[in-house]
């Protein structure tokens, strides 16, 4: 009885959940003659025509090209280059370790959205305004992963990379061949990560793109929403073709996913 | 550990190039601005605190300021809560519960923007939500046309979001409750609801304070929902805008008023990094727990 009250709850939770994502996937496959505000989940006559259509008023797939291209360079330079620092920051001893710390320390306590503006002046003084560089440069490296690697690289017992340098091995041959393989788990973390916050950016690319082909999925779909308003089977089809490699690869890699949160690597 | 002087220096170079380029400058620009009447096209004269002045006289900014933190306010309860019930129930291994949990994850993984679409098309005047109250027997509502239910409808977007992710972190935290508690506090006859007060809420009070703190943080931030939500129009009027939303209406575009709008962040960063530091503090002292 207790079981079955249990998942009663469970049931509903799971239907406030997935409810939405279910009505939207029913909207983008019902044709052109059937009514998309007659409340019904299993249309008459489905199809996927709207998907090959949304692609003729937008160039959606272009916009999934952008997006995949940023979100992958996003998670290369997130991984390797905070890997670098973070490992500086962690085994190496110099003078200025110190400044390097504070500069990322303080780079993580200011908030995007303070100085978006001021920082679409700095690209544009680049001439990388409405260029997917522009979209990718500002979170190349964020400060969070520099920590989260160097907090893991801390982790790691000295002696190994102690014994590696007394047989000759330079900085960089310690760090690629000892210490990257030992903090895999976190990486996987940066990359999930990197590519989610990449994938789902909103607000930056908003400011930065202006012309139409360079769009990433996220501000293109706002287009479309703007624009196609009166087609909610293109906008549905739209938004289902940017859902589905994200939820693709959370399941394949979901274990990370909840490690992830759990350290804090996502914003939320 | 022995190297060359310089090769911490090319280890960092990268790192350090991203974030002083495009925070730390930018972020020192920001300051500056904000006592210029820089235009989107350059220039600018000093003007010492006019556009601090405009700001205290400009009802927008007002409306702006009262909308982020109302939102603020009104998404931390259901965001410390809900989540906390979701992942008692979730917590316990029953067949089938990974399905649950991976489901209950979704929204998470879908990004805002995604999520904004959805919604914006269960919550028109003849969505899905509005054809549920008419088959109820009412009339039907202006979610996204209303200023204030448009308001209302973005925090229960952001809620909805939410739930999976801050259960997650309810769940980490509900794995360490020590079982013999509960067990102890059942011997002596309490009930599910005193043991929830009595027993899970004290050993797990520093995550929830720490929910509060992130839910507070991103409440104050919001921006997609609502830009989403709204249109882009950010409601009827602009009456449902938020700080941040101002701040990207007032700087961007060729006519953007590149001074006042840092103005703008400075506040909005003042109040952003009090929250933060809060959140770290609170973060490093759950560490230690």
């Amino acid at each position: 009885m207790k079981l079955a009250l249990r998942y009663v709850a469970l049931l509903a939770i799971l239907a406030i959940s997935i409810g939405p994502f279910l009505w939207q996937f029913a909207t983008s496959i019902k044709g052109p003659g059937e009514d998309v505000f007659v409340p019904d989940f299993i249309p008459d006559d489905p199809t996927f025509g709207n998907y090959a259509a949304v692609a003729d008023v937008v160039p959606v797939w272009t916009f999934a090209l952008n997006s995949l291209g940023v979100a992958s360079v996003n998670v290369v330079t997130n991984c390797l280059g905070a890997a670098m620092a973070g490992y500086a920051l962690a085994r190496l001893k110099f003078r200025g370790r110190r400044f390097a710390a504070v500069v990322f320390a303080s780079s993580i306590l200011v908030p995007f959205e303070a100085i978006m503006i001021s920082l679409f002046l700095v690209m544009r003084g680049f001439g990388l305004t409405n260029t997917l560089t522009g979209v990718v440069l500002p979170g190349a490296i964020a400060a969070l992963n520099v920590l989260l690697l160097r907090n893991a690289f801390l982790a790691l017992p000295a002696e190994v990379e102690e014994a590696a340098t007394i047989d000759g091995a330079n900085a960089w041959q310690r760090f690629t061949r000892l210490a990257l393989p030992s903090v895999k788990g976190t990486l996987v973390v940066v990359a999930l990560f990197s590519f989610m916050f990449s994938w789902d950016d909103f607000l930056w690319p908003l400011i930065v793109l202006s012309d139409q082909e360079k769009y990433t999925l996220t501000i293109g779909l706002a287009y479309l929403q703007g624009t196609f308003v009166q087609n909610q089977r293109l906008v549905a089809a739209g938004t289902i073709i940017a859902v589905v490699p994200l939820i693709l690869l959370f399941l394949l890699l979901q274990k990370h996913f909840f490690r992830g949160v759990g350290e804090g690597a996502i914003k939320g | 550990m022995t190297h060359r002087p310089y090769t911490p220096w090319l280890f960092l170079a990268p790192g350090l190039a991203i974030c002083l380029m495009f925070t730390i400058f930018p972020f020192l620009n920001m300051i500056v601005l904000a006592f210029t009447d820089a235009s989107a096209l350059g220039g600018g004269r000093f003007t010492g605190v006019d556009n601090f002045v405009r700001m205290a006289q400009d009802p927008k900014f007002w409306a702006a300021a009262r909308n982020s933190l109302l939102y603020m306010v009104c998404v931390v309860p259901p965001l410390v809560l809900l989540p906390l019930l979701i992942a008692m129930l979730a917590q316990k291994v029953v067949p089938g519960i990974g399905i649950f949990r991976t489901a209950f994850f979704t929204p998470v993984i879908a990004s805002t923007v995604v999520v904004g679409l959805i919604w914006t098309w269960l919550l028109d005047s003849r969505g899905l939500v509005n054809n549920v109250v008419e088959a109820l027997g009412g009339s039907r509502i202006g979610f996204l046309t209303d200023s204030t239910l448009l308001l209302i409808s973005s925090m229960v977007v952001t809620v909805w979001r939410g739930l999976g992710y801050y259960m997650v972190i309810y769940l980490a935290a509900l794995a360490n409750v020590p079982k013999d508690l509960h067990e102890a506090a059942m011997v002596d006859g309490a009930g599910p609801v005193r043991r929830f007060w009595s027993v899970t809420v004290p050993s797990i009070r520093p995550t929830m304070v720490l929910v509060a703190a992130l839910s507070a943080v991103n409440g104050f931030r919001v921006f997609s929902e609502i830009y989403l939500l709204s249109g882009g129009s950010g409601g009827p009027g602009g009456a449902s805008t938020t700080l941040v939303m101002l701040i990207q209406l007032t700087g961007r575009g060729l006519t953007g008023e590149v001074g006042y709008a840092s103005a703008l962040s400075i506040v909005l960063f003042v109040i952003l990094l009090g929250l933060l530091l809060i959140t770290l503090r609170l973060n490093r002292r759950e560490d230690r727990l």
